[in-house]
Parts: structure tokens; sequence; C-alpha cells
């Protein structure tokens, strides 16, 4: 956080001393808004929102991003709101909402809750005066320490991790090609001087993997060409791959 | 005292926890949720009328044996023990939302407080004063938290109840009090008196 900011807001003490606004001090928007009503002695029921609008603006001016979103939030209703009473209006129009009635309504819901926490607050101190027996009390809550280094720090606590880490694993792949060409040519031999064959015939003497998948895709393949048939007589039994009886002719 | 109140006594002071007048009647299978009150009140009156340094106290829906405020002070000051530390505003004022809408969604509590609640809830679940208790219907069905029995022994509470009601408040919901700048300053201050 950037700290407190204080801001001057030196238009609205009569008397021409600086009013100074801390930030931090404020637990949101309707804390800060309620602090601005009070110091101007304004009935919530009765904000002139132009010139709160302005200051609420001015407080929040040199915020940092991160606290700003929720500040930013309040700070464009009070905008809208501020150009939503310039509009003309006739005072004897009926129906007319005042704008500031959704406001109010929040500031006055606010105010309430900020008086129940204030009561809880101080019913929590006076329980604390209560030591129990085998109280243990709670971690104290650290805040993180902010991050500051340069980028030869950086740099260095990078080679540090690079040269923490054990040898680089790295996993080699192999190309094993499937060779489907010879085990079409294989396939083929074997259907040319018998009718047909068994799965494990057609695998060849001794296959690896890489035969057993060349040979199921080329059975596959021939099968698609309609060069032979792959029928199967039982779930589970053994192929039989016969070559194709339309072609035996030729 | 009776020998049941010597029991609760005993029972009292060997737990870390505040203990329920139903928890205390599994000590003696022949008394009764009745006797146990009765004994608890002579034990009260044991702690009260007696010159001791501890008290017998109800909150969070049950009883402990504490030590009195008095002396709090002079055990702190010769660190035997430490009071629990003091609540953030911003915590206090979630945990007030919550207190008194609960089950209430992240949502609420943001649009009644006007900031993101996000890390001052997930701070509040982990010292266990709010749990979630369920979730509410409709779009991604948002979690709704409620307190627990340790935000009512952090507040010295005997139960929700023994909160503020609304009509108590002295300003919030009285937007027409009778005029008054000087006063209208100093409200925020002027908080109802000890429960």
């Amino acid at each position: 956080m950037t700290g407190s900011i204080t801001i001057p807001l030196t238009d609205m003490a009569e008397d021409g001393s600086a009013f100074v606004v801390e930030l931090d001090q404020f637990t949101g928007p309707l804390d800060l808004l309620l602090h601005l009503l009070r110091e101007e002695r304004i009935e919530i029921a009765d904000i002139p929102i132009a010139r709160i609008a302005d200051q609420f603006l001015a407080a929040i001016h040199q915020l940092g991003l991160n606290q700003a979103a929720d500040y930013l939030d309040m700070a464009s209703r009070l905008v809208r709101l501020k150009a939503q009473l310039l509009l003309p209006r006739h005072s004897d129009e009926e129906g007319w909402e005042d704008p500031r009635a959704e406001l109010v309504r929040r500031l006055l819901e606010y105010q309430q809750i900020k008086e129940i926490a204030l009561w809880m607050g101080r019913a929590a101190e006076r329980r604390a005066l209560n030591l129990a027996r085998g109280y243990l009390p709670p971690p104290p809550e650290l805040p993180p320490l902010p991050l500051t280094l340069d980028m030869l720090q950086l740099l260095s606590a990078v080679e540090r991790v690079i040269a923490g880490i054990p040898s680089p694993v790295l996993h080699k792949v192999v190309a094993r090609p499937l060779d489907v060409e010879s085990a079409v040519r294989r396939i083929e031999s074997i259907l040319s001087v018998q009718e047909g064959c068994t799965w494990v015939e057609a695998l060849g003497p001794a296959p690896t993997i890489v035969d057993v998948l060349s040979t199921l895709l080329a059975l596959l393949e021939m099968a698609r060409r309609g060069a032979l048939t792959v029928t199967q007589p039982a779930p589970f039994a053994p192929l039989w791959i016969a070559r194709d009886p339309s072609r035996t002719a030729a | 005292m009776t020998p049941l109140a010597q029991l609760l006594e005993a029972a009292l002071f060997s737990a870390n926890r505040p203990l329920a007048a139903e928890e205390l009647c599994l000590l003696d299978s022949e008394a009764s949720l009745a006797d146990v009150r009765t004994a608890l009140e002579q034990l009260r009156e044991h702690y009260d009328f007696g010159q001791h340094g501890i008290e017998l106290v109800e909150l969070a829906g049950g009883y402990q044996l504490v030590t009195r405020a008095v002396h709090a002070a002079a055990i702190e000051r010769a660190q035997f023990s430490q009071r629990a530390p003091r609540l953030s505003a911003a915590t206090l004022e979630t945990l007030a939302v919550i207190a008194y809408r609960q089950p209430v969604g992240r949502a609420e509590i943001e649009e009644i407080r006007g900031v993101s609640a996000g890390g001052v809830l997930r701070t509040l679940q982990e010292r266990g004063l709010i749990e979630v208790v369920g979730r509410a219907e409709g779009l991604g069905r948002p979690l709704l938290y409620g307190t627990t029995p340790l935000f009512l022994e952090l507040l010295g509470l005997r139960d929700l109840a023994d909160l503020p009601k609304a009509e108590e408040l002295s300003i919030a919901l009285h937007p027409h009090a009778p005029e008054d700048s000087e006063h209208a300053a100093e409200a925020e201050v002027a908080i109802p008196a000890e429960s």
C-alpha cells in the first residue's frame, strides 16, 4: 500500500484551516462518505450530492489501484446521482422519486452496521478481560512482507533454482516405424500357397510388438481392399485368415 | 456445596471451552437437567458471594470458569496469560453483517459494506468465527455464512439474542431524530449500555 494519503479539502472549511482525510482509517467508501457528511454536519437524508461527490473524488484521487476499485464504484454512483439531480424537474411533479433514496438507505444501513460493530468490539474487549483456563491465543496474523528486489537479485535467485535441479531427466523417444508393406508381402506369400492361415502364422517367427502392430494394420488394410477375409468363429477364438473366395480364380 | 456442585466445578475447571448444562448432565447419570442447573446456580453464588479471583460465567450456550476482569492487567503484565487480540474495524463490520443477516452470502455482505469481502471472510473462517451454513438458491448457488459458538465465546454472549436489538440502536433507524448537529456527530459512539 502507499501508506496514508492526506488530502487537504480546503474549500470546505470556511475559516481557511485545512481539513485532512486519511484514507487508511476508513473501512470503505461508505465509511468515507459518512465521515464527509459528519464533518459537514449534514443529515444523511439531505445530502448535497454535488458537493459531496466532488469531495469524495478529491479524497480518492491518489488512491492505489488495489484499494481503488471499491471507491471508484461509489464515485461513479455519486457522479451519476449528481447528473440526475441537475436535470430540471417540476416541483409539483407527481411520482418523482428522489434519486438519492437508494444511497440514503445504504448509508443508514451501513451506519447501523458500524454501530453494531462498535458494540461488538467493546463486548469482545470486555470479554477478553476474563481469562479462561487453557485459552490459547490464536497466532498473530503476519502481513506478507513487501517484495523488493532488483533484476540482479532476481537473476541470481533464478540461477540458484536452476542449479538446484538434479540432472535434467529427458524422455528419449525412439522412432520405430511400422513396416506394414513387408507384413502385407508376408501375408500374400502365405496365402499364395495355402487357402488360409491363423493369426499366429501370419505374424511370422519371433514377432516383436512392432511386428504385431504392422501385421494387424496389414490385415485390416487387405481386408478393406477385399484381398482376404478375417473371421473369428467364437469370442476369443483364434482368428482365421482366408483368401477372398471370389479371387481364388484369379 | 453439594457433591454435584463440586463435581461440576471440577469438570468446568478441567475444560478449555464452555460446557453446556446438557453436557454436564453426562457427569452423573442420577442428575437431571434441573439438578445440574440448581447446582450451577449454587456454584455461581459460591464464587460471587465468597471472595474469589474467578467467577462462573454463562456464554456461548454453556458455562465457563474465568478470571475476574480486575486481575487481567496484572496477569498480563507478568505474562502468565494473554487476552485475545482485538478485532479490526473491517472484521467487526463483517461479523456484524453476518451476525444479523445470517445465513448471508458474500454478495449481500459486500453490498452492505461497499467493499469486497473475500479476504476478511477467509480470515474469519480460519479463526473459526464464521462457517458455511448452506448454499443459496439461484445463480451459482453461492455459499451462505453464519456465526459459530466461538463467535459468541469471543464476545462473551450467551446466544445471538444477547446482541443489541435494532430498536435499541441509537441512530440508524431514526433519520428524523431531533435536529442537533453536535448530537449527530457523537451519535456513532452512543451505543446501548452493557447487556
